[in-house]
């Protein structure tokens, strides 16, 4: 199942979100086109219990869902919109149409509340975060917005009075770990792709009368790539299992701090074995290596999720380190 | 890249997750109280009334069958218990080779008869094997050994030298790699796998001391050894293909992410007190834990391939590499945060292993194969070569 799911979302992708697209998306273009095509296509709503109109499919089924989107450089919120349609669904909240970003507010002023850097808050329709431990769905068209650092990022920021018409989502819910859990199955996607984009050009790129890859610093440089992808697919395979839509943190944990780690590593050899071609905006290697530096920062950094998983490990009083990694690690 | 592609999120069976409990139990009693920079020798460590205690419960030779004296059971098996020997530092080293990989090689190359006089011993933890592969001019260029086995009327006379020979010392056998054929400009051509019984005359150990002050491996001369005309493993002439299905049992297991994890825990019981716990050193804990817990769930997607009878070749190489670079990088990371603090903090026995390690450590990316070799082997996995 999970292979046809792929296969499908792969396709729908490969057809609608060229690169020409995304790098149009970038510069300004509306994705209302791209996204009507996903909305259609019913992958935003994978999460969703079959019963409230979705496919009713767990975290761990959908994860070469998620990977795709970084794989394919999606320049929506489809990877965030299928988490958070899935907790709106639990919640018995009414899910809006369009696509949903996944915020953490980061001040209030002057009774509104402002949301920094949200990653695809330049290109969501809406926003769902926290505000004093109250979930709550807010419209991005009511927010001022200032662009982010990475090109579909934005700083959006609510009035008092769009605040007071938020729509609200009972119950508590870790948004922080639903956040870096997208994130980390995204940068797996990306890391992937950026790899085997590096290993191709190694096998055609010729200096010296033959191609860069049957050099031996070349070939080991791919090796090392080769083991930061596959470390950090597993890691992100592990923040995705769960029975449930709902992710498990210290698992998210291992998956944000190990891809984010990968993406350093990667982005740095990538460009390495791809030369000066590579730093060009012409190349479509960038649309990749930009997207590992902006999902390594977004929803916490490595260090930030190390600190999480230390903090459960000497809060452990007692016990093997093992039993943690078991923890993180085992699956039915 | 069908390969590496495959290594899936794999769940540990309920059986062999069963076996935990057990052998936990057993470790906590009977290695707990060992210090822990002796523990932290692990693998290393040798104790063989330990490894007969172990034969008894039936925590060796797990995956071999029980004819032959072995559990019937599956890798996943195996690689919990060995886990857990692993965690505990318990001083396996004694049977460790000859469970590893000599008993699964002469179950799979040996004569009957060869089957019924070592494997059951093996499981015993009452024979001890170890590997004659590296030779002062062959250690990566394995294709180059020149010790020779030449027939005579009564079987096969030896002569050579082998190096870097894990206990040697304290082993009944080894599984030798030797030229029957041919001359070394034949490469892989003319390679046998003989079985050496190394009180035999004309055998000479001599322990290497390296630089931590342990003899952990040896230089071993043949001199004229008389060995009988059965003591060829397998056919002669296969050698080469023998050793790297043999290789392929010793990359990818636990004993590749977990060989500074001793050090690991007893470095955490010292941030896990007042004194001990500094921000720094919990983003740590946490820094190494995201390392080791993929690494481990990639071993264990290996072990489902070989559960599964595959021969996941490159897959081993890719753990081997990532999980020693892991090790390796434990003393170092443990060693900066316990030296910004004051000295007298620090327990001695936490330093003590720390030293143990540190110097143990370049040896975690040499045994079983060195970086840049396997680095090639993933490259080849890849299609590069």
């Amino acid at each position: 199942m999970d292979d046809l799911l792929s296969d499908a979302l792969r396709q729908l992708l490969q057809d609608q979100c060229t690169p020409q697209l995304v790098r149009a998306v970038e510069s300004g273009q509306s994705p209302a086109g791209l996204w009507a095509q996903l909305e259609e296509s019913g992958f935003a709503d994978a999460l969703v219990p079959e019963d409230q109109g979705g496919a009713g499919l767990a975290l761990s089924d959908v994860f070469p869902l998620l990977a795709l989107c970084g794989s394919q450089a999606v320049p929506v919120p489809l990877a965030h919109t299928m988490l958070a349609r899935a907790l709106l669904a639990q919640a018995g909240v009414d899910r809006p149409q369009g696509s949903i970003a996944i915020a953490s507010v980061t001040s209030r002023q002057a009774g509104g509340v402002r949301c920094a850097f949200t990653s695809f808050g330049r290109v969501a329709d809406w926003v769902l975060t926290a505000i004093d431990g109250a979930t709550v769905l807010l419209p991005t068209a009511q927010a001022a917005s200032e662009p982010g650092v990475f090109a579909l990022d934005a700083s959006l920021q609510w009035t008092e009075a769009a605040l007071s018409r938020a729509r609200q989502v009972p119950g508590a819910h870790d948004l922080e770990a639903l956040q870096a859990c997208a994130a980390a199955a995204q940068l797996s996607g990306a890391l992937m792709d950026t790899f085997h984009r590096t290993l191709q050009y190694a096998n055609e790129r010729q200096q010296f009368g033959r191609p860069i890859g049957k050099f031996q610093a070349i070939q080991h440089q791919l090796s090392v790539m080769a083991e930061h992808a596959f470390a950090a697919r597993m890691a992100a395979q592990m923040g995705c299992h769960s029975a449930t839509a709902a992710p498990d943190r210290l698992r998210v944990a291992v998956a944000k701090a190990r891809t984010s780690e990968a993406a350093l590593e990667v982005a740095g050899l990538a460009h390495s074995i791809h030369g000066a071609i590579g730093f060009t905006a012409e190349f479509d290697l960038q649309l990749y290596t930009r997207r590992l530096h902006a999902w390594r920062q977004a929803a916490g950094s490595e260090s930030y999720w190390q600190e999480v998983l230390g903090e459960e490990l000497v809060d452990r009083r007692d016990g093997l380190a093992l039993d943690l990694v078991r923890a993180t690690t085992d699956v039915d | 890249m069908s390969a590496l592609d495959s290594l899936h999120l794999t769940a540990i069976p309920p059986e062999a997750e069963a076996l935990r409990a057990q052998v936990r139990a057993f470790l906590q009693d009977a290695v707990t109280r060992i210090p822990a920079h002796v523990r932290a020798r692990s693998w290393g460590g040798y104790d063989s009334n330990l490894s007969r205690e172990l034969g008894q419960r039936g925590f060796l030779g797990l995956t071999l069958p029980k004819e032959y004296g072995g559990g019937g059971r599956t890798p996943f098996d195996r690689y919990v218990v060995v886990e857990e020997f692993l965690n505990f530092g318990a001083p396996v080293g004694s049977h460790w080779i000859a469970e590893r990989q000599s008993a699964p090689l002469i179950l799979k190359y040996g004569s009957e008869e060869q089957k019924r006089s070592f494997i059951p011993a093996i499981c015993r933890g009452e024979m001890y094997f170890c590997i004659g592969m590296s030779e002062p001019n062959a250690g990566s260029d394995l294709a180059s050994v020149k010790t020779r086995a030449t027939r005579n009327d009564k079987g096969w006379v030896l002569n050579g030298q082998k190096i870097w020979t894990t206990n040697a010392h304290n082993c009944h056998c080894m599984i030798a790699l030797v030229r029957t054929s041919g001359t070394g400009e034949d490469r892989q051509k003319g390679l046998s796998q003989v079985i050496v019984d190394l009180k035999l005359p004309g055998v000479t150990v001599r322990p290497i001391t390296d630089l931590s002050g342990d003899s952990h491996f040896c230089e071993v001369f043949f001199d004229n050894v008389q060995l009988a005309a059965d003591a060829v493993l397998g056919r002669e002439g296969d050698g080469w293909e023998q050793v790297m299905s043999e290789l392929a049992f010793e990359r990818s297991g636990p004993e590749r992410l977990f060989s500074s994890i001793v050090l690991f825990d007893e470095w955490l019981a010292y941030v896990r007190t007042p004194q001990g716990r500094t921000p720094e050193s919990v983003r740590l804990a946490g820094r190494i834990i995201a390392q080791l817990a993929p690494l481990r769930a990639m071993s264990v997607a290996v072990t489902g391939k070989l559960a599964r009878g595959d021969s996941p070749v490159v897959e081993a190489a890719l753990v081997k590499d990532l999980g020693t670079g892991v090790e390796q990088s434990i003393p170092a990371l443990i060693a900066d945060d316990l030296f910004r603090r004051p000295a007298h903090e620090v327990p001695l026995e936490l330093l003590r292993t720390l030293n143990y390690v540190t110097q143990a450590a370049p040896s975690f990316s040499l045994r079983g194969g060195t970086r840049d070799i396997l680095r090639g082997m993933i490259a080849r996995g890849l299609g590069l070569r």
